[in-house]
This record gives C-alpha cells, structure tokens and sequence, in this order.
C-alpha cells in the first residue's frame, strides 16, 4: 500500500470535484475490493475521497413506479428491502449469492458496480496484465483460464466482470445516475455501464474521470417470475463460474442475461425472442461468436443447462 | 523408559480422565484471542521492527542485479537484505530449495529481499520499490510432460511412508496376464497448498550471538538444529517457541523462510524483527503436496479374490526433492500373492514439493481406493464386500508380520451398517431427489502409526501442582489436553491441577507433531516422566512406589493417605524422563484404518457436486479424547471434501508458477459445503502401540475420504472422473440431458 492523502468532503459534487482535482485520487465506499488492491499494489490511489458520509444511502420510490437506490446502500441493506424482495427478486437473490454476510454488510451498490475481475494474473504483480499495466500483454489466454470469459473478449484481455449483483441489474434495466466535478448529471443505462476489454481493458467503465456515481435506478417492477441461478465450485462464498438472471412472463417471454462468462453482465435482448423455444436456443444465439479457451470452453454447455434450469424453475 | 514388549496393566487403564471427552484447555484461550500466536507476541522483546519479505518474479533463473536504493531511501526502512548481500545459505532438515542468499532463482516466489521498517505498512510499501534485474531460463513445469522422462526413485515421505523405487512380491506381470477379471487405470491428483488459517511468521531477537525465534512450527527441536546449520551458529544458541500454532498441516515441519529471513534481518536491522509470509507468498515461497500421476493394476479370480495389485506414482520436484509416496499402503491394505510398487521422480521447476497432512496415503487413496471400487463393480460385487474378502491380517510382502491390531472390517462393516449402506444402489444413476442426483460411496481408510521418542518433564510443587514441560506442539489438535489427562491420571488429580507448557525448545524434545505420530508418542512420553515422578514422590513420602495408590490427590499406602503436595513441602519436585522404543515396530505392523463413507448429490442440470452426508468409523487404538479426537478425524474428512471437489493449485505451465495462490482463488471447503459428518471410534486399545495403547488418527481422517466421494458420485452419476479435483467441467459432458 502506497501512502495516500485522504478526505470527507460534505456533498457529491465535492466528491467529484475532489477526484477531478486530483491525479491519481480515487473515491473509497465499501473500501471491501479496493483496499485489498491497495494492499497488493493493483491499485496505488495518491489520495482517497471517502463517499460514505454523502447521505446516499436511502432507497426510495421513484415518480415512474420504480426504486432509486442510493449509491452507498449497502448489499445487505438492499437484499432485505421488502420492495426489492417483492418486486425485484432476482436482485435480492443475486447478492445474496454474493460473497460473505460481511462482506456484504460493506459493500455498497455503487462499489458492487465497480469492483474488478478476479483474474488471477491481474492480482500478481510480477506477471504481464493489460488490464493493470496497459501494454504488458495478457497471461491468461495462454494461461490458466478457467474460470474467466468466452465471449466479448478481446486479445488483449479475457478477464471477467467477477460480481453477481450487475447481472441482475442488467436484466433489470436500471440506470446509473452519476455527478461529475461541475455538478451536472447524467444517466448511464446498464447496458452502457460496462465495456468490453477491447484494446484497453484497463478502462471499465463509462464513467469519466471523477464522475460519482450517486444512485442506481430500477425502472418499474418487471413482474414475471423471476430467478437467479449462480453455479460455482462450492456451496458458498465463491465467485460464479456462471450466472443466470431471468425474468419470465406469464405468456413464455422474459428477458435473460449471464454472470461470469464476459467482462460485463451478458444480455442480448435479440437472444430473449427465442426464449419459446427453450435454453439451447437462446444460448445459441446469445453466446453466437463465443471463443472461449480450452479451459472454459465448459462454459458454454453450462450456461445453457443453468439457463435451462432456471426457466424450468421460473415457470414451475 | 524402554518400551520394548507390549504394555500391561497401568495407570493409564483406569481411565478417569485419560479417554473421556474433554473440552480443551486451551480452547478458551483460543476463543477469548488471548492465545498469543507467533506474529501477536509484541510482549516478548521490546522494540519489534516489521519484516516484509519480497518474492522472486520469475520461475528460474538468477538475478543480475537489484536496485534497492529507494527502497533504502522509503520512510521508515531500517534495513534492506537482498539474497545478494549473502552467499547461498545452506539447507536444514529436510528443504529441497534455499531459503535465501545467492544469485539462484529455484522456483516462484523464491525469497530474495527483506525490508524492515518501524510500521508493516512501511516495510511492505518499500518492497515494492526494489527492481530486481532477473536472467529468466527456460524451466520445466508441466508433470504430464515431463512424467515420460521421470525416474525410480526410493524414497521416504519424512512422515513414515516410503519405499524403494520398485518393490516386487512375487510375480506381478505373471498373475496379472493370467486374471480372470483385471483393471488397469490410471488417477491423477493435482498440487495443493495447505492453506492453513495461520501464517508462517517469526519475531527474531538476538542477545550477543545467541538467536531467539518465536515461530509457529510443528518440529522444535528439528527447527533448532536446521537454524543453527543454516545459519552456521551453535544449536545451543539457538531457542526456538512455539506454544501456539494456527494450523500447519505440513507446511511448518520444517524451518521455512520467515524463520531463516527473520533472524537475518533482526541482525542487519540490529533490532528485533517480525514477519509473516503473506498468502500469496504461502502457495510459491513455500512447500506444497506434489500432484501425481498414478497407474493401478489388479488382476483377480472371478470370485474377488486378488490376485495381483501393482501401483506406480509419478511426482515431480525440484533437482534432490523426493517423490509423493503414494503406493505405500497398497503395500500393506489388500492380500494379494504378487505384488509391485513403484515411484518415479520427474524433475520440475515448480516451487518444492514436501509432506502435507497424509503425505503419500492422501492422495495414494484416492486412487487405490477409487480402482478398488472400478474393481468391485467389474467383479458384480459390492464394494464393502471386496474390500472385506481381500482382507490381510499379515503384513503382506513379510507374511511373518503381523498387526499389531487390526479392524479394518470392522469399521466397514458397522460403518456400512449405520449409514444404511444397503439401500444403495449398485447401478449408478438411478436415484433422484428432486434437482439431483444422488449416491453413495464407500473406501477404506489407512495410514500408519509411527513410533518415536519422546520426552518430558514433570514438576510438583508445595500447592500440588503438577507442570509439564515438553517441546512437544499443539498445531490445534488438543496436544495440551490430552497431555493434561495423561498427568490428572498418572498422579491421581484433576485437571485443573495440571499447568501445560509446550513448544519451547528449552523443554525435553518431543515427537513433535507430524505423521500423526504426536499424540500417541507425545503422551508415553510424559508417562514415563510421570512414572519416575511416582517414583520420587514415594520416596519422599516414605512409601513403596510399587505399592502407592494415587488418587483423589492423595498418595495411598495400605490404610494411609498423604496429600501429594506434602510430597513436595519441603521443595519441588523434579521429574525428566521420555519414551524410547525397541524393535516391537519390526516385528509388528502397526497402522490405523477406517471405513469412510459419503453421500453425495450431483445437480441434474449443473453437475455440481454437494456432500450430503459423511461417515467415519475409525480403529485407531484407544482415543485418548473422543472429543478433539472427533474435531480431529471431522478436520480430516472436510480437507478430504476439499482435496476430491474443488482444491488444485493451477500450474502455468508457460510461466511456471502456481497462479490462485490466494484463498479467493484457491478454494477449500466452506461451512455450507460440510452438511453433516458422524464419527464412530472403534471401543479397541493397541497394547504394542506405548503404554498409552493409543495411536494416531489425526490424519486417518483425510485418508480415503476423496475416493469414498468420487465413489459416491459415480454411484450417483454413472460418470467416472479418474482426474481430481471432481469439478462439474468434467462431469457436465457426460451428464445425460437435462431434463
């Protein structure tokens, strides 16, 4: 851990403000991924701008029959929510498939959104990783890639949006509200939110330099039965190898969209219009173009029968 | 004490204390955070500076050069060692690898610098400053590749298995060629690290030339005499304790890097130093169980009987590292006329291969006991059966050996019976329960009890207060309270009248903890010094020791009872002695067996594979407590859990490296992958054992478990993985379609 300068500034364009101002300043919520980067030298901020204190923590009715919820609301917070428990099952199933009850108790939405992959030649610092140091080339294609992605990968980066709750999100359809240094805002749909690696992996996000996010929105609730299936290689507290989120309607159409397989949650809403003729398919089409490596090429098959299990479940 | 003929009538045999359940004495120490582990001990030596040890960035080759310069210049930093301030250190017991100093870069992760500064922080920060200029070479890493150049290589495991490069019994080739039924298969087992909770860390303090290290190690007095020849000083200069330990499995039997570094940076920074191997450090610095590849062979009549068993194992490791012995206990589990073993050593690049809990029986189960169940199935007999009707009461290869005590049987046959064994099915894939699959496996538990020497001191003092001392270690096995009963029974008192001192190489060397030899050894020993205690509090009190009752804290003669503490009114009593053993190993085999058993259920859809159920039924000679001897064997079975479903340290085979070298990425078992485990022990003591007639269990636990649960999955699925771990990407293909 590199030493660093630290701040609690009183509102959200502050926050902004305070990044913008500074190079290599960075904000710090939940702190539950960034200060263990910190620690390994992943991530060297010079100064932290600490968010907690901004009052972003509510979860409240939006006018368009939806949930906004605050940036700093934290997993547990928003997994027993009775709205998000009634109407938007398929979140509060997701995080609570995520991490430890600890864990949870830190993490807040907007870091969730924020978190980096788990890739391991990302955390060694002593192997080449275009993600964390542009330009030195990638291990894991030719490396041990188990678990990382099959679709939407590039050459320079196979690495995996490692989090539960952005799939559920996406398939969701929320927003993401940010504030920037001048005080404007602005909403960024989910599926926008997350990039591919392309030719720079180490750029995530649609976010710009010190844009704060303040507030995830849901639109209204999508009713439809709604599941979350996370398949990993134990029983709890491990990063999935493949997610599924689903929401299905009464009369068989739904949306759906993948954890673990891609650099961001993986929904093509063309791939939703085969859902009628079942979980092959719509993997079919939804994972058209895969390249996965022989280690994760598991994959594909897996998401199909995971799909299939949790249509089968959705319309049980 | 000679223990030379089988044990009689003792003390020990009242058992009022010794084999009754007992909460650890310890454990509220341990609950409370009031055990001072190594890193927690800041009250031992004033003026502790933090130690930050910076791992090699290449998988081999040497090092040109290191620029420390800023390092030196960081804040806070009181002193940088690099490996090329000092020639090649030499090696202590039993390392393959050096631990530091010279340009040589072995393997990953390989220590090369040390910073210490005032705060860890600092140290840590300026570590990464350092620019190491390497010369790479070309290593090798990729066992399967290199297995076709490997070589026969005799070895032992350092925990009591091992073998020449070939051992033959008869005609092997012969018998096998002439069976009616034969299988031949062949299982490989991955690298795995032993992921203990705590890390290897030392605080290092020298007062002149004399070096103190509180450490966290399973072997003191191997730790002291491996300091001294590595760092070239007098082993009566050197104090190693280690009164606690949070885990070690293996990975602390012998002196690792933060001990060695530790003591060198407390000298260049002339203060005393602290440091911990940080995880990622703990999968590459340090050793690891070597994966395996292994051939198995049996051949038999049509009836099941065997006839023919040959188990071949290849493991790699670096230049002068040794072989994973796992065909020792195909030696000795199974009759059989003709017989052939055999290891072959491949060379690898990859960090050190050394013992981990079981070493050689672990993963030389999991494929035993997997072929035997292949076996089973192609014979149409059922696989408790088989294993019962190929039983041995001889050593097999020395007909003229017998067991001490064996009940292999018998834990199959109660185990079989108390996890309702008969509803099992013996087609595979017929049992559903909703979203799953289900079934049930079995295999047979083994591993050996080791008979080594061990001391202890015992004191009595004016209040009746019994201390022992021993160097003897509690790695969390329950070492302090079972030490405690032996004491409470041997003098006649309670256990709150018995203080408990270990792990200070200033005390009477023990076994030490490792090839679950400790608490068998480790308690004789302190019999013995008990005895000579007896001995001496007789004579004080003026009484025949032969014919002293003790009991209730008193010394009983005929009609006379003296309060033990009186013995010691006129000044404390002193009493050293230890447990030597004379050739009753030679004539007798002595192992511990158990009939494992799982049941597991596969997703119908996933392929994920979730235990539902677990059984042990353990014949280990008399448990000394059937309470941590339980925690014990339930450890066992749970790293067994993790060895067959999901542990594997991912090799780079480009780069050379092991790359989930932390506990996010190498996963073991959580809470919610161990539903519910039973243990049985088998009511049997082992007169040949000690005078304690108890012997090891701590890693009979681990021992078959993997197979007993490929076993059950195969049972459930119909689908035979021979590749651990058993992850759902090796099932998934085979798997009918879903539903």
């Amino acid at each position: 851990m590199k030493a660093f300068t630290y701040e609690r500034p009183g509102t959200p364009a502050e926050a902004a403000a305070a990044v913008a101002r500074r190079p290599g300043a960075k904000f710090i919520a939940g702190g539950t991924n960034l200060l263990d980067l910190m620690k390994l030298q992943i991530e060297t901020p010079t100064h932290l701008v600490d968010v907690n204190g901004l009052g972003l923590d509510r979860i409240e009715p939006t006018p368009e029959g939806g949930l906004r919820i605050g940036a700093l609301v934290r997993n547990t917070d928003l997994a027993a929510d009775a709205r998000v428990r009634r109407d938007y099952a398929v979140l509060a199933r997701a995080l609570l498939a995520g991490a430890s009850g600890q864990l949870r108790n830190q993490a807040t939405t907007a870091g969730n959104l924020l978190q980096r992959t788990r890739c391991p030649y990302f955390y060694d610092t002593a192997q080449p990783c275009n993600k964390r140091q542009p330009g030195s080339g990638c291990s894991a294609i030719d490396g041990v890639s188990r678990t990382l992605a099959v679709i939407g990968t590039s050459d320079a980066c196979i690495a995996t949006h490692p989090g539960d709750m952005a799939v559920a999100m996406r398939v969701l359809d929320a927003t993401v509200e940010t504030v920037d240094a001048e005080g404007s805002q602005r909403t960024i749909p989910i599926a926008d939110f997350h990039r591919l690696p392309g030719d720079t992996p180490h750029i995530e996000t649609a976010l710009k330099p010190g844009e704060l996010i303040t507030a995830v929105t849901l639109p209204k609730p999508p009713g439809g039965a709604q599941v979350y299936r996370k398949v990993r290689d134990r029983a709890s507290y491990a990063y999935a190898l493949v997610s599924v989120a689903v929401v299905v309607q009464p009369d068989g159409t739904g949306r759906v969209a993948l954890g673990a397989v891609a650099h961001k949650p993986w929904r093509l809403e063309a791939a939703e219009a085969e859902l009628p003729r079942g979980a092959r398919a719509v993997t079919e089409r939804l994972l058209a173009g895969a390249k996965p490596t022989h280690e994760n090429a598991y994959k594909l098959k897996l998401a199909e029968r995971t799909l299939g299990a949790a249509l089968t479940q959705a319309r049980a | 004490m000679k223990f030379e003929t089988p044990a009689g009538q003792n003390p020990i045999d009242q058992l009022k204390v010794v084999g009754r359940s007992t909460d650890r004495i310890d454990g509220k120490y341990k609950t409370t955070g009031t055990a001072p582990y190594a890193y927690e001990r800041h009250d031992v030596v004033p003026n502790q500076a933090y130690g930050y040890v910076l791992g090699a960035g290449i998988a081999k080759g040497r090092l040109r050069g290191m620029d420390v310069a800023a390092a030196w210049k960081a804040p806070g930093v009181l002193a940088v060692l690099t490996t090329l301030d000092i020639p090649k250190l030499g090696l202590g017991k039993m390392n393959t690898a050096n631990l530091f100093g010279g340009a040589e870069v072995q393997h990953y992760h390989q220590a090369i610098a040390v910073v210490v500064a005032e705060t860890f922080e600092q140290a840590r920060a300026a570590s990464f400053l350092i620019r190491p200029d390497y010369a790479p070479e070309d290593g090798r890493f990729d066992l399967a590749a290199e297995a076709r150049s490997a070589k026969p290589v005799g070895a032992d495991s350092a925990e009591g298995s091992g073998g020449g490069p070939e051992d033959r019994v008869g005609d092997f080739e012969g018998a096998f060629a002439a069976a009616a039924v034969k299988l031949d298969e062949t299982y490989t087992t991955p690298d795995e690290t032993h992921a203990m909770l705590e890390p290897h860390a030392t605080i290092a303090a020298w007062q002149g030339d004399r070096l103190t290290l509180w450490t966290s190690n399973q072997m003191i007095a191997w730790s002291k005499g491996s300091v001294a020849k590595i760092l070239g000083i007098p082993p009566e200069n050197v104090r190693v304790d280690s009164p606690y330990i949070g885990g070690g499995f293996g990975a602390k039997l012998f002196v690792r890097a933060d001990a060695v570094i530790a003591a060198l940076a407390a000298k260049a920074a002339r203060r005393p130093v602290k440091l911990a191997l940080t995880r990622p450090l703990i999968a590459n610095n340090t050793t690891h169980r070597p994966a395996t590849i292994q051939r198995i062979r049996i051949g038999a009549t049509r009836d099941g009987t065997i006839t023919a068993i040959a188990h071949e194992s290849t493991s790699g490791n670096l230049p002068e590292g040794r072989p994973e012995t796992a065909v020792d206990q195909t030696k000795l589990l199974y009759a059989g006329a003709n017989r052939l073993t055999a290891m072959r050593l491949a060379r690898l690049d990859l960090p050190e291969g050394n013992a981990m809990r079981a070493p050689g029986e672990a993963p030389g189960l999991m494929a035993l006991e997997v072929a035997m169940d292949e076996m089973a199935e192609r014979l149409g007999l059922d696989p408790v059966a088989f294993r019962v009707k190929n039983d041995t009461q001889v050593d097999p290869g020395h007909p003229e050996r017998r067991f001490s005590h064996r009940d292999l049987v018998g834990c199959l046959r109660l185990g079989a019976e108390r996890f309702g064994w008969a509803r099992r099915s013996a087609k595979p894939g017929q049992v559903r329960d909703g979203q799953w699959l289900v079934g049930l496996g079995v295999a047979a538990g083994f591993r050996n009890n080791l008979l080594t020497k061990s001391a202890a001191r015992v004191r009595l003092d004016g209040r009746g207060i019994l201390t022992v001392e021993t160097d003897m270690t509690d790695i969390g096995t329950g070492s302090y309270t079972i030490i405690a009963q032996t004491v409470a029974e041997m003098m006649g008192v309670s256990l709150d009248q018995v203080v408990v001192r270990l792990g200070d190489s200033d005390f009477p060397a023990s076994a030490g903890s490792g090839g679950q030899w400790g608490a068998n050894n480790a308690t004789a020993g302190v019999y013995a010094a008990c005895v000579k205690l007896r001995e001496a509090v007789a004579q004080r009190l003026g009484v025949n020791s032969a014919d002293a009752a003790f009991a209730d804290g008193e010394v009983r003669a005929g009609n006379r009872g003296t309060p033990l503490a009186q013995a010691a009114a006129a000044g404390e009593l002193v009493a050293e002695d230890g447990i030597e053993y004379g050739d009753i190993a030679k004539s007798h085999q002595q192992s511990t067996f158990a009939g494992h058993f799982v049941e597991v259920g596969v997703d119908v859809d996933t392929a994920e594979v979730r235990v539902r159920r677990m059984l042990a039924v353990c014949a280990a000679g008399r448990i000394l407590n059937p309470k941590s001897a339980r925690s014990q064997v339930i450890g066992g079975m749970t790293m067994g859990v993790g060895s067959a479903l999901m542990e594997e340290l991912a090799v780079d085979k480009k780069r050379g490296f092991f790359v989930n070298h932390d506990l996010a990425t190498y996963e073991v078992p959580v809470h919610a992958d161990i539903p519910h485990q039973e243990v049985i022990f088998l009511d049997e003591v082992d007169p040949m054992s000690s005078p304690m007639k108890a012997k090891g269990v701590g890693e009979l636990g681990i021992c078959g478990v993997g197979a007993a649960l490929a076993n059950a999955v195969y049972n459930a699925t119909g689908v035979r993985v021979r590749d651990y771990p058993i992850t759902l990407d090796k099932l998934l293909d085979r798997l009918p379609d879903a539903a």
